[in-house]
This record gives structure tokens, C-alpha cells and sequence, in this order.
């Protein structure tokens, strides 16, 4: 088999700040497949956003990759020039941002801001532009584009300006979509909305897409894989399901246990006892290792990532006390 | 739209109506100026005499309600000293005051926007550093001394400019200026210059704190994902969105560099309106003052109304009231 369409390889991206450096994203190694959607999830601050931004080359500074690879359709993104990440953001890797009510520019109108990123990258008249992007709002199912066009961002609703958003991100038809939580600032009828559509629309181009959130449950109903991150590092990856279904690291079983509708009503909701530490001051070993219930002297070394055993399809988890179903029923 | 400029129009009548109540009163207290018009010498009937010709005998609401029937008509008074219409006077030295004024702030905007922009991207670089605390010294450096420092640098030693006067002038469009001659435009420069900086250094430091605070935001990162050049990142998506803040003060600083540039005439002995509001101030030429603040206002109440209409242009959040469907 070829190569996967993404594959990263131990990246670091550090920001040096003045109290230290932060090790935001620290060794993350992951693929991505042509056409597959890869949940990755995680609390604030667990560095999943800035390994999105770190694929794009899009980090503020002082963020800056510090080391690993990105390899994208075979070529190597980091240190890549400039100019050439900008030929690539919006035509083969795109974004779509959290918040809506700020990804589009308030000034500017629909039409120039789609217009712009159709000729950013295809050399068309500004006629041709203007029907492609009449054709991509109704994709999305924006009702009357033609009038919709001329509108103004603050016309819209934070669902429909997602939708735009969508539609400017799949103008190009990438190979590679990143959805920096797109559904979390929307209302939960909107978010299933927009988790359909964007299902359809990236199954109908075979578009690969990364989708980075927090909610469990939105992985569930829509994701290929998983990636669970926490403090900087992948705990955890596998198949939606199996992961789901008997999560391997404690730091995900947590997470699990922590969605109100798994448990009964009227319990006490689970909970990951312990904050999430500071990105500044990590602790020794295993980051997880002062909230887990599993953890001994063995925790003081970071566990390496390692195929769980009897498990297929790429299950790693990095830990040093996997949770099995055997252990499962004993404790 | 139309409505919204009207019920503008008309609330500025009252703004006027109020001004000239203010600055008739005022000047009323302030002195007498038949005192300073008069030689000294004068004997009492021409002292009288003197009085009823300038109106000054009648009490003050009744001078008032002669001025104001008059003005209603645009007849806003003679001055006591040039004995020719006041509002004639004013408009006779607007050109002058409104030439230097354009050329200040031309100059300002396109200088200080592309320094501010250059300041604001490069945060902490040498380049911002030196740009910054230039426009410091904009700020603090007093008007007049820099006007002084001038004189003495470009005209006393280097002797490149001339330091007073307004020079040869042609006409552009019937319009008497400073712009038609080369020699006009050397007299320009350094009164200009001089008003420039304060404004340069405003603008400086508008649009620097305006890109600081615009590029950071989401927007500008998804115009980044979508792949758009940086350029037109920073002059389409990043500038219009600052330039509500920096048109507002383009107004506000037109109107007080044309009002008030009166320090700078005075420097450069610019033949301008600030010149004949000091001079007139002196003298107590009563009508003068009035129209010229009457004018003032007038010219603010119009550049507020412009700008007004600029930001329904600029920003379309704005809607402007009375216009609404």
C-alpha cells in the first residue's frame, strides 16, 4: 500500500514564553488515509488545536515546530517555504475555524471572501468565480446564493455562517480537511445539521478529514478513528468503535465515564479526579500519572506508544497499565 | 439615506443657533471695542457717534435679534476694522488655511498609515522601535518649537525653503492656490510639515494599536487558510477593518487643522483664517469672531456628517438611523 495521505511523525511544537518553553504538542506521531475522518480529541490546552494549526503552518508565534515531520501526499511540510504552504492552504489541506461569528472578515462580503479564495488558486474570471461560488452556497444548502451572495457576515446566523465557511473550506476540494471544533459554539440541532452535511459532503469528494474536538460523542457518530491526546501527547488511537467500546488508557476511560449519557440519572457523574496540569509545568513521567488510579512507580517514565496486544487496525495505546476487559471484571 | 442627511441638516441649525447665543454673550463681556477702535484722542460725540454707527448702543438682546435677522438672510455682520463683510473676510483667507490644511493631513495619512501598518506587523523589530518613539516625539514635542526648528534648519541653514508667506500663487479652477507654482509649493511645505507631525504621529499610533489588535483574530487566520497573500491580508482584510477608528480621527483633525492651525500661521505668517481670528481677537472686531466661529462650526457639523456617512460605507454593521428599511 501506498503511503497514507498524512503521516506525522514526533512532532514537537514549543512556545517559548517567558516564564519557559510550553511543549504544547510534544512527540505526536499519526496518520491519516485517503478519504478518512480522524476524530482528535481532547480537554483545552491538551494540544489538539495547535497540532492543526502546526499542519498548516498557520502558529503564531512564538509558536513554532521545533522538530518532527509533517508528510503530506509524500512531501514534507515543515521547513517548507512559505510561499509554498500558502499554495497548499485552501487547495490540498483545509480549515475550518471553532467560532464562526469570527472566521468570516465583518467588512467584507460573501462574495468577496469566496471569490478570493477561488482565485487565490485557480486563475478564472471574476463571472466564472462568482457562479462557482453561487454553486458551492447552495452545496451547503444555503437557500437563494445568488441574493445570498451579496449579504454581509453579520446577516447571517452562526449555523449558516459555518455553512459558509464549509463551503469556502471545500471550494478547492481538498484532499485533507482539519475541523478545529466546528460544532461547539453551535446550537445542538445546528451541530447535527453541520456533522451531516459535512459527513456527506467529504464522503462525495473523498476528503479526509481531522476533526478536533472535545465531545466524545460527536466522534462517535461520525469518526473512522480516534486520537485521544492529553498534556501534549497521543494516549490513545484506534478504531471509533473499539476505543468507544473498551478504552485502553485510563485517561480515556475517564473521559468516557464523563459523558452525562452513559450514566443513569440521578448518580453522580463520573469524574477525572485532579486538574489538567499546567503546559508549563508537566509532571514527572506520564503526565496522567497524578489523576490515575493505576499508576506506581513504573508511571515516572513516559510509556512509550505500543500496539495493544490481540488488538489489529492500529490500536497503540501509551501506557504502561492498559485497562483490559480481564482487568476490567476484576476490579 | 436622504432622510438621515436632512434631519442632520436640521439639527445643525440649532447647533449654530446655539453657538452664536454663546459667542455673542461672550463677546459682549469680554470688552469693548470701541475702546481699542477709537484713537485715543477721540472726544465724546465721536465716541457716540461712533457707537450708534457700530450698533453698540442698543441693548444686547436687541443687538442680538438685529444679528441674527441679518444672519438668517446670510448677512453675518461687518468687521468694525476692514469695514467689508465679515463672512466675505473669512472666505477671502479660507484658500490659504484650507490648502495648508489638506496638505497636512495628505501628508499625515500617507506617511503615518503605511508606518503604522509597518510598526503594527512587526512588533519589537528595530523598525518598530524607531517608528514609535518617532511618533513620541510627534506627540510631545511642542507645535511651535517644531515649527521654530523648522525655519531654522531648512530655511536659516540649509536655506532650502523659505520661511514665510504664502509665495506666488496661481489659480487651479478658478480657486486662488498655492498648488499651481513651484514657488507656492516650497512655501507650503515646511508650514505643512509643521502641522503634519502631531497628526503623522496620531496616525502612527492608531493604525499600529489597530493592526496589533486585528491580527490576532480569527478572521485574519482563516484568510491565511484559505491561502490569500499576505498583502492583501493586511491592506484588504486588515486595513478595512481599522479604518473606521482612523477615519474618525481624519475628520475630527481636519476640522481642528483647518480651525485652529493658528499657531503655524502665526510661525509662518501664513496669510490663512487662523491669522485673522488672532488678529481680530486682538482688536475686538466683534463680527469677525462671530462669523469665523459660526463658520467653524458650520465646517465641523459637515465633516462629522461625512464621516457618519463614511462608516455606513466602511464598516456594514452601521446602520445610520432614519435609513433603515
Amino acid at each position: 500500500m501506498t503511503e497514507p495521505l498524512l503521516v506525522i511523525r514526533d512532532l514537537e511544537t514549543h512556545f517559548d514564553t517567558r516564564q519557559g518553553t510550553v511543549k504544547a504538542v510534544n512527540g505526536v506521531s499519526l496518520e491519516v488515509s485517503r478519504g478518512e475522518v480522524l476524530g482528535l480529541v481532547g480537554e483545552s490546552g491538551s494540544g489538539k488545536s495547535i497540532t492543526g494549526f502546526s499542519i498548516l503552518g498557520l502558529l503564531d508565534p512564538p509558536g513554532r515546530i521545533a522538530s518532527g515531520s509533517i508528510r503530506f501526499k509524500g512531501e514534507e511540510l515543515v521547513g517548507a517555504s512559505q510561499e509554498r504552504m500558502r499554495r497548499l492552504r485552501g487547495k490540498d489541506i483545509a480549515m475550518i475555524f471553532q467560532d464562526p461569528m469570527m472566521t468570516l472578515n465583518p467588512v467584507l462580503r460573501i462574495d468577496t471572501q469566496i471569490i478570493e479564495a477561488i482565485q487565490v488558486h485557480d486563475k478564472v474570471s471574476h463571472k466564472a468565480a462568482h457562479a462557482r461560488a453561487a454553486e458551492a452556497l447552495r452545496r451547503v444548502g444555503i437557500p437563494s446564493p445568488e441574493e445570498r451572495l451579496k449579504a454581509y457576515p453579520h446577516q447571517f446566523s452562526g449555523g449558516m455562517r459555518q455553512r459558509v465557511a464549509i463551503a469556502i473550506a471545500l471550494l478547492h476540494s481538498p484532499a485533507l480537511v482539519i475541523a478545529d471544533e466546528p460544532t461547539t459554539a453551535l446550537d445542538v440541532t445546528i451541530q447535527a445539521q453541520i456533522i451531516h452535511e459535512m459527513q456527506k459532503l467529504c464522503a462525495e469528494s473523498g476528503t479526509a478529514l481531522i476533526w478536533i474536538t472535545h465531545d466524545l460523542a460527536v466522534i462517535d457518530s461520525m469518526g473512522d478513528r480516534v486520537a485521544v491526546m492529553y498534556a501534549g501527547r497521543i494516549v490513545e488511537t484506534g478504531a471509533v468503535r473499539d476505543v468507544i467500546a473498551a478504552p485502553a488508557h485510563p485517561y480515556t476511560r475517564g473521559l468516557i465515564d464523563s459523558v452525562p449519557s452513559r450514566n443513569h440519572r440521578g448518580q453522580r457523574l463520573a469524574q477525572i479526579p485532579g486538574m489538567a496540569p499546567s503546559p508549563l509545568n508537566l509532571p514527572q513521567g506520564c503526565a496522567f500519572n497524578p489523576r490515575c488510579t493505576f499508576a506506581d512507580a513504573a508511571c515516572q517514565v513516559v510509556p512509550d506508544e505500543t500496539d495493544l496486544d490481540n488488538e489489529r487496525n492500529g490500536r497503540r495505546v501509551r501506557c504502561f497499565h492498559p485497562i483490559r476487559l480481564a482487568q476490567e471484571t476484576v476490579s | 439615506m436622504l432622510v438621515f442627511i436632512i434631519r442632520r441638516l436640521l439639527q445643525s441649525m440649532l447647533v449654530l443657533l446655539a453657538v452664536s447665543i454663546v459667542v455673542f454673550v461672550g463677546l459682549y463681556a469680554v470688552g469693548d471695542p470701541v475702546d481699542i477702535l477709537l484713537p485715543d484722542d477721540a472726544n465724546q460725540s465721536e465716541r457716540q457717534a461712533a457707537i450708534r454707527s457700530l450698533g453698540l448702543d442698543k441693548p444686547l438682546i436687541t443687538q442680538y435679534g438685529i444679528f441674527l435677522g441679518k444672519a438668517v438672510q446670510g448677512d453675518l455682520g461687518t468687521s468694525f476694522v476692514f469695514n467689508i463683510p465679515s463672512i466675505e473676510l473669512i472666505l477671502s483667507r479660507m484658500p490659504a488655511t484650507l490648502e495648508l490644511a489638506l496638505c497636512a493631513m495628505v501628508i499625515a495619512v500617507l506617511i503615518g498609515i503605511p508606518l503604522g501598518l509597518w510598526a503594527g506587523l512587526k512588533p519589537g523589530s528595530a523598525a518598530d522601535e524607531v517608528i514609535t518613539t518617532g511618533s513620541i516625539l510627534g506627540f510631545s514635542l511642542p507645535g511651535f518649537w517644531q515649527g521654530l526648528m523648522l525655519i531654522m534648519i531648512f530655511s536659516v541653514w540649509l536655506g532650502w525653503l523659505p520661511s514665510n508667506g504664502r509665495g506666488t500663487t496661481g489659480t487651479i479652477f478658478g480657486i486662488e492656490t498655492s498648488f499651481a507654482t513651484w514657488d507656492g509649493l516650497r512655501h507650503l511645505l515646511l508650514p505643512a510639515i509643521n502641522l503634519a507631525l502631531f497628526k503623522l504621529a496620531m496616525m502612527i499610533r492608531l493604525t499600529r494599536a489597530g493592526v496589533r489588535e486585528t491580527m490576532p483574530l480569527d478572521f485574519v487566520k482563516f484568510a491565511r487558510a484559505k491561502g490569500v497573500s499576505e498583502p492583501r491580508i493586511v491592506l484588504v482584510h486588515v486595513l478595512k477593518n481599522i479604518l473606521v477608528p482612523i477615519v474618525t480621527v481624519i475628520g475630527m483633525e481636519l476640522g481642528s487643522l483647518i480651525a485652529f492651525s493658528t499657531v503655524t500661521e502665526t510661525i509662518f505668517a501664513w496669510p490663512g483664517m487662523g491669522k485673522l481670528i488672532i488678529d481680530s481677537i486682538n482688536k475686538l472686531d466683534r463680527p469677525v469672531v462671530v462669523a469665523y466661529l459660526l463658520v467653524v462650526t458650520m465646517m465641523f457639523i459637515l465633516i462629522n456628517l461625512v464621516v457618519d456617512l463614511l462608516y455606513a460605507t466602511l464598516d456594514p454593521r452601521v446602520r445610520l438611523k432614519g435609513v433603515s428599511e
